[in-house]
């Protein structure tokens, strides 16, 4: 039995042991022309290293085929049309299927080269290290300092629960709002703030990566630039993967874009693909397949 | 002579002007307020022919009422007897039939994989809720007051006491418990135990932290309708030998013994009461041993309020 506060540092200048330090050179917007990194250049090593993933749900193949890698401290999109298994693929990373009955996963994803899917693996110790904000903000019916403290707190942390609830709403944008009520109900916050606080609550445990799940779909254009400004300061702490169906958020945000679509089989089967994973710029104006072409260029999707 | 063409706005409100008289709606909502008026009528007319009756014997007597036991003599027989039987009833139902019946609605939600089983379990539970309560009460005549003799508890009563009584209440209210409690957890939205298993939860850190506070105030609700059930029953506790008659435990008697022993409850005293040869039971003391009932069942609900609310403070 591991020794939960040693194997889960909250604070956060206290980088977790077994788990590489966060000090990847920074890529700023100031000081580049494009947002993206130069795609020939070194790149951060790989997080996560998918390897030929399927997954099926009962006789259903959601998603079959996908191979890429995750890179550190960038921000890789998953785009494509509403079917195509780009979530699925998603929640693969932390192992957030197991807790659908009828999910199988075939393939392979190793994480900092572990096998996040081998025997000796912990979906929970799991789910402390990849954290995730999903598409609808989803507060616990509490407070919003029990919201962010829950996290830590499971995890068996001792400290200053003040110090790590100031600190993830702090990086999450939300602390001016809230400060003068942390006790007061998660509800009582608007959608745009609640999802910031599901982010807060996210990254209370200290996680290396953060999946995010249409993080904005259901938020307003305000709301949704605040949190993709956020996105931009996180990911010089964290990996982040976000799903969405919004092209320009992709556009915007990310560092490489990976594009998903459906092919229909003699059965009527539909089963999602990975068509192309490149980095953002060149996936957006110069795609090396006709699909993805189409599907950015609004053809169709 | 030279008739103008109407202008667009006479032809419009000539269109528009409408002479309809809507009969239905107005039947229709007519019906609707006699439906209503019925149903209060009823409720006034048997509040009041209630109180009316019991309001003599709180003026006469006071709280000497309740607190004394059960007489022949209608100037001091009291519902003591039957407050203590019903709330030692209740108290057993509380300690059984919560604990398992949330235990079995949790276990069939949240851990039971969905299949043929688990749906033949909870179409079954539904069915054992419709069962008639005299039925439980052969089941607990047949077990329930026997296993009682068989493991010694059966003091002066040969079985027939609180303990056997509780527990048939308990098995009665238990498919109550089970499926509003279901109800509750079910009502759980997905993304709150998805938000759980993210931030790295355990299965049981979810339920236990989320899942089962979110459900609190629905699986309060069937407590109180369980502790309303468990009051008011009246048939199965005659089937397993309550006392109808007059006795009243000794002053003296030890914990043991009045839960050992003989032993009534407020709805059995009412029943009996309304019996009696001598008509002051039944028009002046069954009436009051009904406001008695009404008061502890009324209380029960508000405390069940109380909690609730406390529990949705941080959910609005």
């Amino acid at each position: 039995m591991t020794d939960l506060t040693e194997a889960m540092s909250i604070s956060p200048s206290v980088p977790e042991p077994g788990v590489v330090a966060r000090s990847t050179p920074r890529v700023t917007l100031a000081d580049s022309p494009s947002k993206h990194p130069p795609e020939t250049g070194p790149t951060g090593e790989a997080v996560f290293d998918v390897r030929n993933l399927s997954v099926r749900y009962g006789d259903n193949v959601a998603v079959a085929g996908v191979s890429m890698e995750i890179h550190k401290n960038e921000i890789t999109a998953l785009i494509g049309p509403s079917g195509c298994g780009k979530s699925t693929v998603l929640r693969c990373f932390n192992r957030m299927n197991d807790i659908i009955e009828i999910a199988r996963i075939e393939g392979s994803i190793s994480y900092h080269g572990v096998d996040l899917y081998g025997k000796s693996v912990d979906a929970v110790e799991v789910r402390r290290r990849i954290g995730m904000v999903f598409q609808k903000p989803n507060p616990f019916p509490k407070s919003i300092y029990d919201n962010v403290a829950f996290g830590p707190k499971i995890a068996g942390f001792s400290g200053d629960m003040d110090d790590v609830v100031r600190d993830a709403l702090e990086r999450a944008a939300l602390w001016d709002e809230v400060k003068d009520r942390l006790k007061t109900s998660a509800y009582a916050l608007s959608g745009g703030q609640q999802q910031r606080l599901c982010i807060a609550r996210a990254i209370a445990t200290n996680p290396d990566v953060l999946l995010m799940d249409e993080p904005a779909s259901a938020l307003d254009p305000i709301a949704t630039l605040r949190i993709e400004d956020l996105m931009q300061d996180l990911k010089h702490d964290y990996t982040i993967v976000i799903v969405t169906h919004n092209m320009q958020q992709a556009a915007r945000v990310s560092d490489r874009t990976a594009f998903f679509n459906i092919r229909v089989d003699d059965q009527g089967q539909r089963t999602g693909y990975l068509v192309e994973y490149a980095g953002t710029g060149t996936i957006f104006t110069n795609p090396n397949q006709q699909a993805t072409e189409d599907y950015i260029t609004g053809r169709f999707g | 002579m030279v008739v103008s063409a109407p202008t667009t706005t006479e032809i419009v409100a000539q269109h528009l002007a409408g002479k309809r008289v809507p009969i239905g709606s107005i039947v229709f909502r007519a019906a609707l307020l006699m439906a209503l008026l019925t149903s209060l009528l009823i409720l006034v007319t048997l509040l009041t022919s209630i109180t009316a009756g019991a309001v003599p014997t709180f003026q006469e007597r006071g709280l000497d009422f309740i607190t004394s036991p059960l007489s022949l003599d209608p100037a001091t027989a009291g519902v003591w007897s039957g407050i203590v039987g019903s709330a030692g009833i209740a108290a057993l139902v509380t300690v059984i039939a919560f604990p398992l019946g949330i235990g079995t609605a949790v276990y069939l939600e949240e851990y039971a994989s969905r299949g043929r089983l688990t749906n033949l379990l909870r179409t079954n539970v539904r069915n054992l809720a419709s069962v008639p309560s005299i039925v439980y009460g052969l089941l607990g005549l047949a077990i329930f007051v026997r296993v009682v003799n068989l493991i010694g508890l059966s003091g002066t009563s040969s079985g027939r006491n609180i303990l056997a009584a509780g527990v048939t209440m308990a098995v009665l209210v238990l498919p109550i418990v089970i499926i509003t409690t279901s109800e509750a957890l079910r009502a759980v939205p997905q993304t709150i135990r998805e938000a759980g298993f993210g931030v790295g939860a355990t299965k049981w850190e979810v339920i236990r932290h989320q899942v089962i506070p979110s459900a609190a105030p629905g699986i309060l609700t069937g407590a109180v309708l369980a502790i309303a059930r468990a009051f008011g029953e009246t048939a199965p506790l005659l089937v397993i030998g309550v006392a109808t008659g007059f006795f009243a435990a000794a002053a003296d008697a030890t914990f043991v013994e009045r839960v050992t022993g003989s032993y009534t409850a407020l709805p059995v005293v009412i029943l009996s009461w309304s019996k009696q040869n001598d008509v002051q039971f039944a028009d002046t003391l069954a009436p009051a041993a009904i406001v008695v009932l009404l008061a502890m069942l009324l209380t029960a609900n508000a405390a069940a309020i109380i909690i609730r609310n406390r529990f949705d403070r941080n959910q609005q």
